[in-house]
């Protein structure tokens, strides 16, 4: 600390105390100090001030449904519907298996086939056998456009230093056949189960890349998404963390998880959601999928991807993209 | 010399382009108004102890906003000042946030004792959404720090992120680019250390550029002429990535278009949200600085 003069001490004390005193009866409007009254004349008279039923025509026609094109396709009675297969064809494999053996009539993909795991291009002719209606993720959609980066969303360098290296290493391995296959997916499907018309996108409906999280994704505002969309349910991915919320009017939201990897909770399974028809609600359940995580984690290594994705295979917790998780589902998060 | 020719009016004489509101997503509250216990050298809104511009809202005074948040979609709320906890109803204002949405305080971290920690551990517990504080700090140590914040702050500051962390909650520390040395791969290490210091095992670090205004106008200069935003600046007139694109602010006097205009009258709106839906022109050279720098507030 270097030493102070007393002339220096007091000085300094007097500009301190002349800027905690400053604005003594007057505003700041911009770099100018003014009247405080001044300042409150001026803002009284900006902005507009509509009447009580113009305020509700407005709030009215901020809700209303936006035109959407997409064909629904259905009706069902029970659907699987997952996301983010990271290319682990070993949860791939095992969870085709497991939506047949539960009754699945369809099988919904939400997107982000790459990343993460080994060997991208084996994750396509399970897609085709299992008739997987696939949606695009922005994995997809950076793959098919040629771009340098997954567009994942993150801010963190760290974060950022991972995704690059496994957007590379999908990017390398996988065919030019594949990237047109991915470039020509959908970026949303509708599907009608009973009664129900469900939404199905990557991230969010107004963008591919927008996290849903449970602590970050309030009642108030998926029920303004639903109804923007006029849907009873929506179900999308792109986090790797799964929830549903049942909504006040009787809409469903669901995060339906990832299979790629496990779901932060020290568990090494996967998850994915399957809906069916119920006589008063829809029934959703998120089921929890066990694989073969060591033959995963085994060609992982051979494949020389990184230890910290390896170990999160194994252990079940994230070591990597922790900067995106909101306060309460870091508190929960090992890392 | 070579004579141009124009092909377009000067650049001084185009319109500033307009955002539209996408959606709502944020909504902030300037919950202590303009009043701080401290006097940043550097802040955009010269808040102080005597800074009257803006005063406290009350818990009542913001209900109504909440509710017509809720009603448009609002995802999120943000509380600043000047400083929230100066605010006497501040703790009652996040309980009742936290019924309808994630919640974000942006504090200078001197008030936060152990014992008001361990309320607002209770209230981040009780909700179903998130609660963040963010603590503003202007440098890793005290040589750095005190000369923007004031005297003494920097320890007062470490002793509140430390009471956060005793009470189970982790704050995200926000550091301006006051120094460039701040926002350095040096620089976010030392930050990293000195939480790991406190015994914070997953540090949460933001870096926010400055903006050129307020008291910090004073301090590293104002604006230049040139740092206006123009129409063509943004790809196909895409405005989505400033946060004024899915955003607005509260204060004691109407509603403004965000966070950063609030001490400029033609920043304000309207007087319920329901006013402020319109597209709103991009003219002051804050928005350059959130453009060029990418800059959202928000955490």
């Amino acid at each position: 600390m270097p030493s102070r003069s007393p002339k220096d001490q007091r000085d300094r004390q007097r500009r301190e105390s002349s800027k905690l005193t400053a604005h003594r009866g007057l505003a700041t409007w911009g770099e100018k100090l003014v009247p405080l009254a001044e300042f409150r004349r001026a803002t009284a008279a900006a902005g507009r001030a509509l009447s009580a039923s113009e305020r509700e025509l407005e709030v009215a026609s901020w809700r209303e449904p936006r035109p959407d094109p997409t064909p629904v396709e259905g009706p069902f009675s029970r659907v699987a519907v997952f996301g983010g297969v990271y290319n682990n064809h070993y949860a791939l494999a095992a969870l085709l298996d497991d939506a047949r053996a539960r009754g699945a009539e369809a099988i919904y993909c939400l997107g982000d086939l790459g990343g993460f795991g080994p060997s991208p291009e084996k994750v396509w002719p399970l897609l085709e056998r299992g008739s997987v209606r696939t949606i695009q993720g922005n994995y997809e959609e950076s793959l098919a456009a040629g771009l340098e980066d997954c567009n994942c969303g993150y801010t963190d360098p760290r974060d950022n230093h991972f995704a690059e290296l496994s957007y590379g290493y999908t990017a390398r391995n996988c065919s030019p056949q594949f990237k047109l296959w991915m470039g020509e997916l959908p970026k949303r499907r509708r599907i009608r189960v009973g009664e129900r018309e469900l939404l199905l996108v990557h991230g969010s409906p107004r963008r591919i890349n927008e996290f849903l999280f449970h602590s970050t994704s309030p009642v108030p505002f998926l029920e303004v998404l639903l109804a923007q969309e006029r849907a009873d349910g929506l179900l999308c991915t792109h986090t790797g963390l799964p929830w549903h919320r049942r909504l006040e009017s009787g809409g469903d939201v669901i995060n339906v998880g990832v299979i790629g990897r496990p779901a932060n909770d020290g568990r090494a399974e996967v998850c994915y959601c399957l809906v069916d028809d119920r006589e008063d609600e829809l029934g959703v359940e998120l089921v929890g999928l066990g694989y073969d995580h060591h033959a995963l984690a085994e060609e992982m290594r051979r494949e020389a991807l990184p230890n910290e994705f390896i170990e999160t295979v194994l252990s079940g917790w994230w070591t990597t993209c922790l900067e995106i998780l909101p306060a309460k589902e870091r508190a929960a998060s090992r890392f | 010399m070579v004579e141009t020719t124009r092909s377009s009016p000067p650049a001084e004489n185009l319109a500033a382009p307009v955002v539209e509101l996408g959606s709502l997503d944020t909504l902030w509250f300037q919950v202590a108004g303009t009043v701080c216990n401290l006097a940043c050298t550097h802040c955009f809104v010269s808040s102080s102890p005597t800074n009257h511009t803006h005063e406290n809202l009350s818990l009542a005074e913001i209900v109504p906003y909440l509710e017509e948040g809720s009603r448009l979609g609002v995802r999120e709320y943000y509380f600043t000042g000047g400083e929230p906890f100066l605010n006497p109803e501040m703790e009652a204002i996040l309980a009742k946030t936290l019924e309808l949405g994630p919640a974000t305080v942006l504090t200078n971290g001197l008030l936060l004792d152990p014992v008001r920690c361990e309320r607002l551990a209770a209230l981040a517990a009780a909700s179903d959404y998130s609660l963040d504080l963010r603590v503003s700090m202007d440098g890793y140590d005290a040589e750095s720090n005190d000369p923007i914040r004031g005297e003494g702050t920097f320890e007062r500051i470490l002793a509140g992120i430390g009471n956060l962390h005793r009470a189970g909650l982790n704050p995200v520390i926000t550091v301006t680019e006051v120094h460039d040395a701040n926002a350095s791969r040096e620089g976010r290490v030392r930050f990293f250390r000195l939480l790991t210091e406190l015994g914070i095992d997953k540090p949460r670090l933001k870096i926010l550029p400055i903006f050129r205004m307020g008291a910090e106008a004073e301090r590293g200069g104002a604006y230049e002429s040139w740092q206006r935003l123009r129409q063509g600046d943004a790809p196909a007139g895409d405005w989505s990535h400033l946060q004024c694109s899915a955003c607005r602010m509260v204060t004691d006097q109407g509603v403004w278009v965000c966070p950063i205009l609030v001490n400029e009258p033609e920043g304000k709106m309207g007087e319920s949200l329901a006013d402020t839906l319109e597209p709103y022109p991009l003219e002051h050279p804050a928005c350059w600085t959130c453009h060029v720098y990418g800059v959202s507030c928000r955490t």
